[in-house]
């Protein structure tokens, strides 16, 4: 048992801390309100070598580890948590799946660039009538030649609009149905056919981009093909194993940069003649605040441990996943009362952070289909 | 073109607190970063390297860990590190810092320009980098905003408090600088990993022996006699008034009570 970052994951962890701090925080409110997407923060990221930590070296990555992955999810969504989900889907979502299951060509092709963060990616899996229950994807792909005819679909997408290259799920077998019968395709914006519908106005994430991708006759080329046909059930599940650290970690950093400016703010802030820390009603809420975060990132650094390490990790990346989301909701709550009528301000950050973390209960499986992955586990 | 950097690694200002029972500063568990300075010291060479050619070395004085403080400045782009520590080097003062600095700089095979952050965040003294130049008995520029080099001649704006001096000088040359000169850059992840698998070059008090008779501090006459924190700064006070003429009438009033103005 080893509760220590390596010297390297420190590294990480300061270096992304120190660039989060100078270049992300400061905009991120600002962003927020005008729903800004920031492009050019994800070329500074790539050329950092943030967009491509935990691949090899030889595919334009960091050669680092998935620990070191959560850490810098963590660090910019403590910073920005719309910044951090776009890392985090370009990372998991769908670089993951083109590392693990694509050709060394396709690596070539489209991991290096995704690594190297000269390209943005993307995941599309859901569609308006499949959400939690992906049986009920309709979008299909139909060969014919040397290429996959695609049509349907898919929202809520992630980067949608923005990323060069999407992982997308279809149906090549209509009578398998879903389980069977769905492959999984790398597109590249811009093929003729695919087009992007109305970006999501939303709660939180605001400056994150969810955008409809509509797929008429687009014609992709067989080498696309993900893995092999029939695949993308197994595919899309096991990706979204991994992302489901990247989320825990999104919501860690949430929650810690709510307990930050809680605590901060509590030492400050004086009624009754005394700093607000010191009346213990205070105290001993931040006192939770600061247990629940730890444990929801041990819990987060445990399933990105275990998936560095070739261990299982779909039960731990959902407990990690529910439990972090679940924790970070409390906490931005919290820190919103803690603050009083100016928490509730939106000239004060803790409204956005508690706007944000929202929607970690709910994307990349909501954290009922999170009890389903868990108790599905524990019960087989 | 050989370059020469001089680095402090201080504890991070911005975590520090004060023990007013002790009367001495809370140095525990505060991280220990690269004196700020000194960064706009790093990327001023770097980017002289940049045009000119030539390496970038960088210099410290400090205990082991100052090592990351080395490793940092190596992900930055500098080319080589030396690390001086010695337990007899301990309780050096600006003076015999300078001293060890400049034996452990003429020790390098060459240097045509040495850079220094203007001052480090915890002592304050900006005596180091000068300490040098007289100890090398090279000229030196304190306070530069822009290196421009020419061939075996510098030409640097120094800054003043109305606007800045154009000092030309041949090298060797020892230059200091502020945050005005550039925004040092962030290392990237490669260049960190990589910077971790440098070797550091460690050299001991012995070394320096011939260059520097009383090291650490016998060699330092300063003592400090005691540390206290100053008095917190009074809140400010802001004028709240109907129009911008109001305001300024306002605060005439408060400026000349106070006979300011």
């Amino acid at each position: 048992m080893n509760f220590t970052l390596t010297p390297e994951q420190e590294d990480i962890r300061k270096l992304v801390r120190d660039f989060a701090a100078a270049k992300i925080a400061p905009s991120a409110a600002e962003r927020d309100e005008k729903e800004l997407f920031p492009r050019e923060l994800f070329a500074e990221m790539g050329s950092m070598g943030f967009l491509g930590l935990p691949y090899p070296e030889e595919y334009g990555g960091a050669g680092m580890d998935f620990v070191a992955y959560a850490i810098a999810v963590e660090e910019i969504s403590k910073a920005c948590a719309s910044t951090g989900i776009g890392v985090s889907v370009h990372t998991s979502l769908c670089s993951w799946p083109i590392y693990k299951y694509g050709s060394e060509e396709q690596k070539k092709k489209f991991l290096t660039p995704l690594a190297e963060g000269s390209k943005l990616g993307a995941f599309g899996l859901t569609e308006p009538n499949a959400g939690t229950d992906v049986g009920g994807a309709a979008a299909s792909a139909v060969k014919d030649g040397d290429t996959y005819v695609l049509n349907g679909t898919k929202v809520f997408n992630t980067n949608g609009g923005e990323a060069e290259i999407e992982v997308i799920f279809a149906l090549t077998d209509k009578a398998a149905g879903p389980f069977k019968g769905m492959s999984a395709f790398i597109v590249e914006k811009g093929t003729p056919g695919f087009s992007f519908g109305k970006k999501e106005v939303k709660m939180g994430i605001r400056s994150s981009v969810q955008r409809e991708l509509i797929f008429e006759n687009c014609r992709v080329p067989a080498a696309n093909l993900l893995g092999k046909e029939g695949q993308g059930f197994k595919i899309a599940m096991s990706t979204l194993d991994g992302g489901r650290i990247g989320v825990a970690a999104q919501a860690v950093g949430i929650a810690q940069a709510a307990l930050d400016y809680a605590v901060r703010y509590a030492k400050e802030r004086v009624q009754f003649g005394k700093p607000i820390a010191s009346q213990q009603a205070v105290s001993f809420m931040l006192a939770d605040m600061a247990t629940q975060v730890e444990a929801a990132r041990l819990l987060t650094l445990r399933a990105a441990f275990h998936k560095s390490h070739d261990l299982p990790y779909s039960k731990e990346a959902a407990m990690a996943k529910m439990f972090a989301s679940d924790i970070a909701m409390r906490v931005t709550t919290d820190a919103v009362q803690i603050f009083g009528g100016y928490g509730y301000s939106r000239e004060y950050p803790v409204e956005r952070l508690m706007r944000d973390v929202k929607i970690t209960q709910i994307y990349e499986g909501t954290n009922q289909a999170q009890r389903m992955v868990i108790a599905g586990n524990i019960l087989r | 073109m050989e370059i020469v950097v001089c680095v402090k690694q201080v504890p991070d200002t911005t975590e520090i607190r004060f023990d007013s029972g002790t009367n001495t500063l809370i140095r525990e568990g505060v991280p220990g970063i690269v004196n700020p300075f000194d960064k706009n010291a790093v990327e001023a060479a770097l980017q002289l390297r940049e045009k000119t050619g030539g390496k970038v070395t960088v210099v410290t004085m400090g205990p082991p860990q100052a090592k990351n403080a080395l490793k940092e400045c190596i992900a930055m782009g500098a080319d080589e590190a030396v690390l001086v520590s010695d337990r007899a080097l301990a309780g050096a003062d600006a003076l015999a810092t300078s001293r060890a600095l400049a034996a452990a700089i003429r020790a390098l095979e060459r240097y045509d320009l040495i850079i220094c952050g203007r001052q480090a965040i915890d002592g304050d003294t900006a005596q180091v980098g000068p300490g040098i130049a007289e100890c090398l008995g090279i000229p030196q520029v304190t306070c530069v905003q822009k290196i421009e080099l020419d061939g075996t001649a510098a030409r640097v704006e120094r800054e003043t408090e109305e606007g800045y001096d154009v000092v030309e000088s041949g090298m060797p040359l020892l230059v200091t600088v502020g945050k005005g000169i550039n925004v040092p850059r962030y290392p990237t992840v490669r260049d960190t990993m990589k910077a971790n698998r440098k070797e550091i070059a460690v050299m001991a008090a012995a070394e320096l022996q011939a260059c520097v008779r009383k090291p650490g501090l016998g060699g330092s006459p300063v003592r400090v006699r005691k540390i206290s924190a100053p008095p917190p700064r009074a809140q400010g006070e802001v004028i709240q008034a109907e129009s911008a003429a109001e305001a300024v009438d306002a605060l005439l009033r408060k400026l000349s009570d106070r006979k300011v103005i």
